[in-house]
């Protein structure tokens, strides 16, 4: 019942415990609309990814935010966020 | 043991002193306030050794229990009516996380209309959300069951949060005497958690997460079937509790002069000492009725409501609170327990004491009238005032 056992003591069999890492289960491939980011407009306050619900975007070396494509369910809380608006929620394809 | 003049919150509060909690996260909410009060200065004095965790909400709070049970701590919260609504939410969380938190209700009506008195609708909605529920009768067995309650949700065949509960006012903020046991046979009654299903920072693992088809009604049956072990082990438990701290806490449903009954009465809570006093005084008067106290609502004791039906008596279920487009909560399943008995006692649903409403001697007195003498409809709200026939539009609008 419990999925992915890697632990070397696997948990009790009626407690629902997986050791597979969340991220690498995609979540959010039902996505209609995608964020863009205009990094010309970006200005680096990182708000868009305060705001993230779903830590689907993170940040580069530089500070730019990057969108994690497998989390985002394109919800628009960062396009509305952005002060610069360096964000616009475009339609999937 | 030393005797000490408690209120039904503070006999929560010392019980949690006791089993040593390790984490406390609660919201203020009337008439629970003084349980987490007392709490917050124990561990401010250093009187208990716990974390006590401020939080804005009681969805949160119980959050901070689960999960710091899932870790391995023993967490304890208290909440009452809105507040337990508010949690609904992690109810289900903690069962299906399998994190034996333990939990004191303050049995209050809730809104609307709004109310602060006692009834038991919060957590008699509760009911389907993997919680063993316990309704305690006085300050002495709030006390005790806390702890029990600890020992069995803690068990490793269990795994499943309890709800202590307890009348508003008539517990929570009415003071008598309580046997506070010693630390050291607490101790021995209570040992430290298991760390079976826990979870370790070192090896990290995802609990409660994202569960397919595949695999999710197994982990409903396990809660299910853990839900029969605490059935199973509860005379354990308190056998334990009985052999350690010398109190028999008298099972899911002790019964008081039920062999040769009658009519039978099951009640909840504080009702029960009102009827118990009504018993005597129409035993006295060569009525043969009898009581059975409903201790335990999950899991539901089945077994005992079956033996309670082999008297042959009629019996009537007092409810403090109502399923609506059903009857009382408690009475469905004593009629569903009972189904299959051969002969079928007569079962009725009586509905009283909302919202804070007394249950007197007298109204308890109605009920013995009405099973031993009537046929009555199934379902009767005994203390209503305005009948329903006469609750027309124009009765209520003038």
């Amino acid at each position: 019942m419990t999925a992915g056992l890697a632990s070397p003591l696997p948990p009790p069999i009626d407690t629902p415990l997986a050791t597979v890492p969340s991220d690498t289960l995609t979540t959010a491939s039902w996505r209609t609309f995608r964020p863009v980011i205009d990094r010309g407009l970006c200005t680096r306050c990182n708000l868009c990814w305060k705001f993230c619900p779903d830590i689907a975007l993170e940040l580069d070396a530089e500070g730019y935010p990057v969108l994690r494509e497998a989390f985002c369910k394109g919800c628009g809380i960062c396009a509305v966020e952005c002060p610069p608006k360096a964000i616009v929620m475009e339609k999937e394809v | 043991m030393a005797r000490e003049v408690l209120s039904g919150d503070y006999a929560q509060s010392y019980a949690a002193k006791l089993a040593r909690v390790d984490v406390v996260a609660a919201y203020p909410i009337t008439p629970q306030t003084s349980i987490v009060e007392k709490l917050a200065d124990l561990v401010v004095t250093g009187a208990l050794r716990a974390q006590y965790i401020k939080v804005e909400s009681e969805h949160s709070a119980l959050q901070a229990c689960v999960s710091a049970s899932a870790l391995g701590a023993r967490a304890y919260t208290a909440t009452s009516s809105q507040g337990l609504l508010l949690m609904h939410e992690l109810l289900h969380w903690a069962s299906g996380m399998r994190t034996p938190v333990v939990m004191g209700v303050a049995n209050r009506a809730v809104a609307a209309p709004w109310s602060i008195d006692v009834d038991h609708a919060d957590s008699m909605s509760q009911r389907d959300t993997g919680w063993i529920q316990f309704y305690a009768e006085s300050n002495q067995e709030v006390l005790d069951t806390v702890l029990a309650a600890f020992r069995l949700s803690e068990d490793e065949a269990v795994r499943l949060p309890s709800m202590v509960a307890m009348d508003a006012f008539y517990l929570t903020h009415t003071v008598e005497p309580v046997d506070v046991p010693e630390q050291a046979d607490v101790d021995r009654f209570l040992p430290p958690r298991s760390k079976v299903g826990t979870l370790d920072p070192h090896r990290p693992t995802r609990l409660g997460s994202f569960t397919s088809p595949e695999h999710y009604t197994e982990f409903r049956h396990a809660v299910a079937s853990a839900s029969k072990a605490a059935a199973q082990l509860a005379p354990t438990v308190e056998e334990e509790y009985a052999r350690i701290v010398g109190r028999d806490l008298g099972g899911p449903l002790p019964r008081y002069l039920t062999d040769d009954a009658d009519a039978i009465l099951v009640t909840m809570g504080t009702a029960t000492t009102t009827a118990r006093s009504t018993v005597d005084a129409l035993r006295a008067e060569g009525r043969k009725v009898g009581l059975a106290k409903l201790r335990r609502f999950r899991p539901f004791p089945s077994e005992e409501v079956r033996a309670l039906g082999r008297t042959g008596a009629r019996i009537g279920v007092l409810d403090r609170s109502f399923t609506y487009g059903a009857a009382g909560a408690a009475a469905t399943e004593v009629m569903a327990a009972l189904y299959a008995a051969s002969p079928r006692p007569l079962v009725r649903s009586f509905v009283a004491g909302l919202g804070g409403r007394d249950i007197t001697p007298a109204l308890v007195r109605s009920l013995y009238r009405h099973l031993l003498e009537e046929e009555g409809p199934e379902v009767v709200w005994a203390d209503l005032k305005v009948p329903p026939g006469e609750a027309t539009a124009e009765a209520l609008h003038g």
